[in-house]
């Protein structure tokens, strides 16, 4: 044995070096700023601060409310839109799926610029709707995100499986909630993640909107600005418990479903 | 009339996705500073955008850090995924966890986290690109090795042993066969690097230099600001990025259009 040949085992290292410096060190630091005070003394106040402190939680409930408004537009929109796509009338043109996603590929900046643009014209002033313009300029925004793993959900999903309800006498309805949906489930899951998330964080959109209201990335960022390391830890390392949590979760949904199908 | 719910469904939503960039294009080309005031047409728009000093930096340096994020996630990523493919399991299972990490963590904290161990913890120079490079490549790289394992997945296994019983180095059998094999996942990793570098705006804002600005964070700063000027000459640039984009879906439509043909 030659030990000093190149094997393609090898590659891995460099690879997983720079992913245990650059991920999860940064992450371990974050945790470890947000359990200590500003000279290095274990302390659990910042954290119990934000969670006794009525403004930070109602920035956590605000976020909440966002997220989930609009994910569930954000549903009723690619849901049916990437059904017509994978198994409707637009299924053989593989252009429009193409045209659904392409504003992916255009700076989010940009497009909220455009769409803040007509929102002007229409509203007048963009300051009096400061709730209904960040849930429209959000489902702008992630709308493609989310079509892209409801399509590839449809597609996998069996027509005959959906015949073979109607023939047995299932109404449309019937169809879409006793087959369709059950079916889609998956789909929907790593659907809502693309989406969920990067609504509770990305303040961008909020700001370009005028809206002065904090959520959770918000407070990320004026902690960033004003230097309080400690704050701006606590505020991720919540954040980061929250994304682990919902990982388990849709992790453990998606596995027992499968588990399911097969049994 | 299920037909025409459907169509209706269709084009209402591609109606709210491209009204807004088709108007800002429309107005792009004429002497307006706001939409609904016509005025008439205009292509100083343009002209500012490739001639404002400001604008040419901004675009070029997003430009440069895209490309040089891109080529270093590339690399670090497909040797990851070569690497890792052809590890035992147990490794394999690691650093499929490391990978993900990032993808499913927020921008806002991989951005955040970066700058708090490189530029707080470490007093590393923001200067330096180094902490802005880096945490861009966290990001970018998992994504690149997500689309070359499936591609070494489909390879046939034994090739590679058959190039080394042919005599080729396992360097040499790396680059003439399992590199060309996997090509095609290599290019769309490096294409999702690109996109996800010049779509990037919270990594950027906490670990960039402070003077230096990329297309997200300047037409933040930009819509704060009042210069009418910029303003519309980011229209322009939304224009451009617009038609490019256009085209590079179209270019690879009608290859895999040509591909399927063939």
């Amino acid at each position: 044995m030659n030990k000093l040949t190149f094997d393609r085992k090898m590659l891995v290292i460099p690879y997983v070096f720079f992913l245990v410096c650059f991920v999860i060190l940064p992450l371990l630091v974050i945790v470890y700023y947000g359990f200590t005070d500003g000279s290095g003394h274990l302390s659990f106040e910042n954290f119990l601060a934000f969670f006794t402190n009525p403004k930070t939680m109602g920035t956590l409930v605000y976020s909440l409310v966002i997220a989930v408004t609009v994910t569930l537009i954000c549903l009723a929109i690619a849901y049916p839109v990437a059904y017509i796509l994978a198994k409707g009338e637009y299924a053989k043109h593989h252009f429009f799926l193409m045209i659904f996603v392409l504003p992916m590929w255009i700076n989010f900046t940009l497009r909220i610029t455009a769409l803040k643009e007509i929102l002007t014209v229409i509203e007048w002033n963009l300051a009096l709707h400061p709730f209904a313009n960040t849930i429209v300029g959000m489902v702008y925004d992630f709308l493609p995100f989310m079509i892209m793993p409801l399509f590839n959900a449809f597609t996998k999903l069996d027509s005959s499986m959906i015949e073979a309800g109607r023939d047995l006498g299932a109404n449309s309805l019937q169809t879409l909630t006793k087959v369709i949906l059950p079916l889609s489930v998956p789909g929907i899951i790593s659907a809502v993640t693309m989406v969920f998330l990067p609504a509770m964080t990305n303040y961008v959109v909020l700001d370009m909107m005028y809206n002065s209201t904090y959520i959770m990335g918000s407070l990320i960022g004026s902690y960033f600005s004003s230097f309080d390391w400690n704050n701006g830890s606590v505020i991720s390392a919540i954040l980061l418990m929250f994304i682990g949590l919902c990982t388990i979760l849709t992790n453990y949904a998606v596995q027992s479903k499968a588990e399911r199908s097969r049994a | 009339m299920r037909k025409y719910v459907e169509h209706a469904v269709i084009w209402l939503a591609l109606a709210f996705l491209y009204l807004p960039i088709l108007i800002l294009v429309f107005y792009s080309f004429t002497d307006s500073t706001m939409i609904g005031s016509v005025r008439g047409f205009s292509l100083q728009n343009y002209v500012t955008l490739f001639t404002e000093p400001e604008l040419l930096q901004m675009m070029l340096g997003t430009f440069t850090l895209a490309i040089g994020v891109a080529v270093i996630s590339t690399l670090l990523g497909t040797m990851g995924a070569i690497g890792a493919f052809h590890a035992k399991k147990t490794t394999r299972t690691v650093v499929e966890f490391l990978n993900e990490v990032p993808i499913v963590n927020a921008d806002v904290v991989t951005g955040f986290s970066v700058c708090i161990l490189m530029i707080v913890l470490f007093h590393m120079d923001k200067d330096t690109y180094i902490p802005l490079v880096v945490a861009q490549t966290a990001l970018c790289a998992p994504f690149v090795y997500l689309s070359v394992t499936p591609r070494l997945k489909m390879m046939d296994g034994a090739l590679y042993e058959a190039a080394l019983d042919l005599g080729c180095t396992p360097t040499q059998a790396l680059f003439k066969v399992i590199l060309p094999q996997i090509m095609p996942g290599i290019t769309s990793g490096f294409m999702t690097a690109i996109t996800l570098s010049l779509d990037d705006y919270f990594i950027t804002t906490y670990t960039k230099p402070a003077t230096f600005d990329t297309i997200s964070t300047y037409v933040v700063n930009a819509t704060r600001g009042s210069q009418t000027s910029i303003k519309t000459a980011l229209w322009a640039l939304s224009t451009v990025i617009f038609v490019i984009v256009i085209g590079i879906v179209v270019g690879m439509n009608m290859n895999s259009v040509k591909q399927e043909e063939e």
